[in-house]
């Protein structure tokens, strides 16, 4: 994947002279510091990121974070301070105001948490009005805009007026709005945020699927760590204008890193977060025949029997090993054995868990690709760190 | 014990006097610009007023206040004009409300842009609010003292007046309108890249329509009252009508011609009053009011649930 977006050192302090409070923050002064000397607020502190093309790449923080300032340079509602933006390797800081337009009009496009439809118009006309201010012909423009509201499935909605619509509704033409532009960036501070939680599951359900066709590049702004679980690829998570954790969800929620970030990975799902491939082992060889050999987890427990494409024949039971090993002669195999692809979360490793059957990890091939063990995965959702000797204490 | 009267030693009459004397000499030209455009509209619009019978002017009233207000607004008007009539000072009802429609052009003309301008500038602002604020606090009276000087007297410089004192509130409800759009809504519009022509047609000025039209009806007040007071320096109408009648102690006649002006008061505050108050939320008044005037119809949400029923009943 390609980068898209990328910023390097970014800085904002709201004020006329932000000199001075520059100076401050590079010689190691932090936001309160600035805030105690020259009563001056500092939005971002020197942050970095990178947007790969394609990307849900989720901001996270505590309310006054700095996320909306971070979102909102992006397109310079806010004016950064010092540092760079980079779109497609352009730095987008030096531009002037009509370059900047021609950027927010084809590349950036915005969706807002109170969704700032206009009020006064129908609702296909809050589609159109991107490509209006782009100049875009009437005729072409209502043509694109009823492609987009049907994507978003208002199609039938076009002539009312946002009031008549629900929350979520709006937010959809909220949605539709930003499409219609074709811009690839798409900023969402908050965008769910003022839903019920009813529809704002339905939302970010709506979002993955859009997102699986169109495959944007989103900088999705949230303070609700689940939504950013569910949706992200990456997350950044700021704390004072600055980024502490930046990674995938599940090496975030394993890492933390810090006190702050761990707060907000305590009471995450585990179960439905971590997937098989994060759990499993390295399947250790625990027999080797003419027919083939049988795998397992390091520890002991139960086998797969192997062929030479390394592809599972069966399972073969642990008091099965120990006999072969014992006396040489090929273990007597069970055809029933459960295997799962390796993005499978492990509470749906748990539903096809059968006592007595070893757990195994197959890539698209059938390949075996390694072992689950019990223990490791009750450590994982548990949240503990995983037992050596493979036995539960 | 020092006397209040001994502490006036400075001519300070004779200063200004002489000060706005060499001002009415050396600025003649501009004022005679500023009479110039004042002068022909107000003769045109007086002309076409007069020259309209008078049953045509009831009917159209009729026409303009159904549409722009509502039926029973229409009827007020329509009872009053002929209670006017009635009263005998049609001619002159229609002087007086030459001078105001004339005055509402003027005002919209030129207190609409100004508001725009002080609504995008705080620094403008803060020079215009003081103005105005000296503007509206001044009894209406005392504006007729500069217009005398400096325009001298009659129906034109008794129009200048009125301009002058109707204006501000129609600067100051438009700078307001804008500067209360919604903050969101305003970065909605520059984040998909308007520039500050688009920003201000497509999203400020619409939005902040039903504040400049609460503006327009005080300027229209405004204009009504000052339209009588400027009788004193010599302006036509139903305000001439109340001076002569109270010079030649002429109780009946002054009062006629009061409750002349009650009536044409009463039926301009609330036609420009019904456009201000939003009929459907979020639709603007102005707008829905063209497009009534133009299709002869109620649209707005009524036209969507007709055509399209079906849409309702989709879940969300
Ligand atoms: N226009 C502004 N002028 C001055 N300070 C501002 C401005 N906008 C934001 N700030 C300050 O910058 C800091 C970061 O604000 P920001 O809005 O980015 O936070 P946030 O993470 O989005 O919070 P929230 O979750 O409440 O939206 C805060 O301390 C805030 O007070
Ligand atoms: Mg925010």
């Amino acid at each position: 994947m390609t980068e898209r977006l990328k910023i390097e050192n970014l800085y904002k302090v709201f004020a006329k002279d932000p000199a001075r409070a520059l100076q401050i923050l590079a010689s190691g002064g932090d936001k309160n510091q600035v805030f105690e000397k020259l009563g001056q607020v500092v939005g971002l502190n020197g942050v970095s990121l990178s947007v790969p093309s394609g990307a849900m790449y989720m901001v996270m923080g505590l309310s006054g974070s700095g996320k909306s300032t971070l979102a909102r340079c992006i397109n310079r509602l806010n004016e950064p301070s010092a540092g760079r933006i980079l779109l497609d390797g352009q730095d987008i800081v030096p531009l002037d105001e009509a370059a900047l337009r021609h950027v927010r009009r084809t590349r950036i496009s915005m969706v807002f948490q109170h969704f700032a439809l206009l009020p006064n118009k129908r609702v296909i006309e809050n589609v159109e009005f991107g490509l209006k201010l782009r100049g875009v012909s009437a005729p072409e423009r209502r043509r694109r805009a009823e492609e987009v509201l049907s994507v978003v499935g208002l199609a039938r909605w076009a002539y009312h007026r946002p009031h008549e619509l629900s929350g979520g509704m709006r937010q959809r033409v909220g949605l539709a709005r930003a499409l219609a532009t074709d811009a690839d960036i798409l900023i969402m501070d908050e965008a769910f945020s003022a839903l019920d939680p009813l529809i704002r599951t339905e939302m970010q359900d709506e979002l993955l699927r859009l997102q699986s066709t169109l495959n944007k590049t989103v900088l999705f702004i949230t303070h609700d760590f689940q939504e950013a679980l569910k949706l992200g690829t990456r997350i950044a998570i700021m704390s004072e204008g600055r980024l502490v954790r930046e990674g995938t969800p599940q090496s975030i929620v394993l890492e933390p890193g810090s006190e702050y970030v761990a707060a907000f990975t305590r009471e995450v799902d585990r179960a439905r977060l971590f997937d098989a491939r994060s759990v499993m082992s390295e399947p250790a060889t625990l027999w080797r025949g003419k027919d083939g050999i049988v795998v397992g987890e390091a520890a002991g427990g139960p086998g797969f029997l192997l062929d030479g494409q390394e592809r599972v024949m069966g399972s073969v039971s642990d008091a099965q090993i120990v006999h072969a090993r014992q006396t040489g002669e090929a273990p007597a195999l069970e055809p029933e054995h459960v295997c799962v692809a390796g993005s499978t979360k492990l509470v749906d490793v748990a539903r096809h868990y059968r006592p007595g059957l070893p757990i195994g990890v197959v890539d698209e091939g059938g390949k075996l690709v390694g072992v689950l063990g019990v223990a490791q995965m009750l450590a994982r959702i548990a949240n503990a760190p995983a037992p050596q000797d493979g036995s539960a204490p | 014990m020092i006397d209040a009267d001994s502490l006036a030693i400075f001519p300070i009459d004779q200063w200004i006097q002489d000060g706005v004397r060499w001002v009415a000499l050396n600025l003649r030209p501009l004022f005679l610009a500023i009479k110039w455009p004042v002068e022909n509209l107000l003769g045109f619009n007086d002309h076409i007023l007069h020259a309209t019978p008078f049953p045509v002017v009831v009917a159209l009233t009729l026409l303009l206040a159904w549409r722009l207000a509502s039926v029973g607004i229409a009827a007020f008007s329509a009872i009053s004009l002929i209670a006017i009539a009635m009263l005998g000072v049609w001619n002159e009802a229609m002087t007086t409300l030459s001078l105001i429609t004339t005055a509402i052009l003027f005002c919209a003309l030129i207190g609409v842009p100004i508001g725009i301008w002080c609504a995008r500038s705080d620094r403008v602002w803060s020079i215009v609010r003081p103005i105005l604020d000296i503007m509206q606090t001044t009894p209406t009276f005392v504006y007729l003292v500069p217009v005398v000087m400096l325009f001298g007297v009659g129906t034109v410089p008794g129009e200048v007046a009125v301009v002058t004192a109707a204006a501000p509130p129609l600067i100051r409800f438009t700078n307001l309108g804008i500067r209360m759009v919604e903050h969101e809504i305003v970065e909605a519009g520059l984040a998909f890249g308007a520039d500050r022509r688009q920003l201000l047609w497509e999203i400020q000025l619409p939005l902040a329509i039903p504040t400049i039209l609460g503006g327009l009806n005080q300027t229209v007040l405004t204009a009504m009252v000052m339209s009588v007071v400027v009788a004193m320096i010599g302006a036509e109408g139903l305000g001439l009508v109340v001076l002569q009648g109270l010079g030649r102690l002429d109780v009946g006649r002054a009062a006629v011609g009061g409750i002349a002006i009650v009536l044409l008061a009463m039926m301009l505050d609330r036609i420009t009053q019904k456009m201000a108050e939003p009929k459907s939320k979020g639709a603007s008044p102005l707008l829905e009011a063209v497009r009534h005037l133009l299709r002869g119809r109620t649209v707005g949400d009524r036209f969507t649930e007709e055509t399209i029923p079906a849409a309702a009943k989709q879940p969300v």
